[in-house]
């Protein structure tokens, strides 16, 4: 019983200083990131789902602290995932009402990273989970995997350049689950009757969406009105 | 020849008849521009519902080139039965009102006579698509602006560029020129066989009605005589709005996804306005005009 009660003890002082250490390497990426108190960037927008067929457009995104974040195309019309886009590194850092919790290591685009799962305390947060892949060397997250009550589950993957040292990326993948697309030909007026009959690897394949964003320019604490958020 | 094709446009333009399908064509464009202007963003809501649940669309999606596309696709289908107004009076008009006979005493060829009011009817057809055009296309960029050209397809959405449109428009007009054209000559040919109007724009009404109705439903019998169908290749001017993609699943600005399909089916329109007109020139040979 005494062995028994060590055991528990002991076990639960792992687990809470491991949680700990995972707060401590949150936080001095949350610091790396608290830098930036605005940016502006010119950046490529790629978007890969199944169902949309669009080019490749130029977009300029806003972001200033706390969580004001806004991509918006060089003219044009624009399609990004429902919500996702707006998921970035900095916002997701602005709660600091989590938990951390450790859950090992893995190596992602042939960094190792430590693996984080954030648990926001607050039951209202949209964010229901984030589990974080942390450069821990240089203090950058090269991958989040979130996953959010009204919008499903993100995974964004970063990969970082010469803005590495403020922890902004040169490339983010956004990768999204769509929902299956199709209108009655009668609606559209097509009356050719070519459909493709797809696979069930084709179908799975569809499920997913990737918006890629490529940044070519930062331009960091020069500040930004906040009009252009609206 | 170019003397007997004004005549025939005279003739066709003194008719009040004649300004029915502009004067529709100008009603039916207003009131969607009033619509749109007035409430096109719960049209834009509605259009857009089942795509919204996953994709976040921004910008301005109500523009000019939009409206356009939503303006040929409903008054394309029903412009031919406009044009069936004038092209299927314009032998069986003359028989009626007993000009035939005067007009084939005259030293003319009966080919020459029936090209010229083909040629007339082409004239009346074109100047009508040119009309709408005006209308649909100028007039709605000017209305409501321009911008890229979102379109739901039944399988996937299109996303073109504004810089990429208007040639696609260019084109998709002189496609529907050709549909129009078929349209035409298969009145022309129906107006030789009465002695009054009504007969054969209602049968060229009909045919054009009843071969719709097979092009649309998608039930797989049908599906092997669509192919054979004009009213079926008379939507190909949708197919210059379709883009090419790559690899990577980029779309390929100025690129058209199937240019073949095009072809093939313009290539069906010519041969069923060749064959229409020939059609109506053998029967207007051996026709007996006396009666």
């Amino acid at each position: 019983m005494h062995k028994l009660f060590l055991f528990i003890v002991s076990l639960h002082i792992t687990i809470f200083s491991f949680s700990q250490d995972m707060t401590a390497l949150i936080m001095k990426v949350k610091t790396k990131l608290d830098q930036v108190n605005d940016y502006e960037a010119d950046g490529k927008m790629k978007t890969d789902v199944a169902f949309i067929k669009a080019p490749v457009g130029k977009v300029k995104v806003f972001y200033k602290k706390p969580n004001k974040f806004r991509l918006k195309k060089d003219g044009g019309i624009s399609l990004l995932p429902k919500g996702g886009v707006s998921v970035n590194m900095n916002s997701i850092f602005t709660t600091s009402d989590f938990v951390a919790l450790a859950a090992g290591d893995a190596v992602v685009g042939g960094v190792k990273t430590k693996v984080v799962k954030l648990l926001p305390s607050n039951e209202n947060s949209d964010i229901v989970l984030t589990t974080m892949y942390i450069d821990e060397t240089n203090l950058l997250v090269r991958k989040a995997i979130t996953t959010t009550k009204e919008n499903g589950t993100y995974e964004i993957e970063m990969s970082y350049g010469q803005f590495a040292q403020y922890g902004l990326p040169d490339k983010v993948v956004f990768a999204f689950n769509t929902k299956d697309y199709k209108l009655p030909k009668g609606i559209t007026l097509e009356f050719d009757d070519n459909e493709k009959q797809l696979t069930d690897a084709e179908k799975l394949k569809n499920k997913k969406g990737r918006v890629e964003i490529t940044y070519t320019n930062y331009i960091i604490n020069r500040g930004i009105n906040d009009s252009v958020f609206k | 020849m170019w003397t007997l094709i004004q005549i025939e446009l005279f003739k066709i333009f003194r008719r009040p008849r004649t300004y029915i399908a502009f004067a529709a064509i100008t009603g039916l464009i207003g009131i969607i521009q009033f619509g749109l202007k007035l409430d096109g963003d719960s049209y834009v809501d509605f259009m857009m519902r089942d795509i919204t649940s996953s994709i976040t669309v921004e910008g301005k999606i109500l523009n000019g080139y939009q409206v356009c596309y939503i303006v040929l696709q409903v008054l394309l289908v029903h412009v031919p039965l406009l044009i069936a107004l004038v092209a299927a009076d314009m032998i069986s008009g003359e028989a009626n009102m007993g000009t035939l006979r005067i007009m084939l005493t005259k030293p003319i060829s009966r080919t020459r006579f029936l090209l010229a009011k083909f040629m007339a009817t082409i004239a009346y057809t074109l100047l009508l698509l040119v009309w709408l055009a005006v209308l649909a296309l100028f007039l709605n960029m000017i209305l409501f602006g321009t911008d890229d050209l979102f379109l739901l397809k039944s399988q996937y959405v299109v996303l073109l560029k504004k810089d990429d449109i208007f040639w696609r428009y260019l084109w998709a007009f002189g496609f529907a020129a050709l549909a129009m054209t078929t349209v035409a000559s298969l009145g022309f040919l129906f107006s030789l066989f009465a002695e009054n109007s009504i007969g054969p724009i209602v049968a060229t009404m009909s045919v054009i009605i009843f071969f719709t109705i097979l092009s649309t439903l998608n039930i797989p019998v049908f599906n092997k005589i669509k192919p054979f169908l004009f009213t079926t290749h008379m939507i190909g001017w949708k197919e210059f709005f379709d883009i090419k993609v790559n690899d990577a699943n980029e779309a390929i600005v100025g690129s058209i996804q199937n240019p073949q399909k095009i072809i093939n089916s313009a290539v069906v329109l010519v041969i069923h306005i060749i064959g229409f007109f020939t059609a109506s020139v053998l029967i207007f040979k051996k026709k007996d005009v006396l009666s």
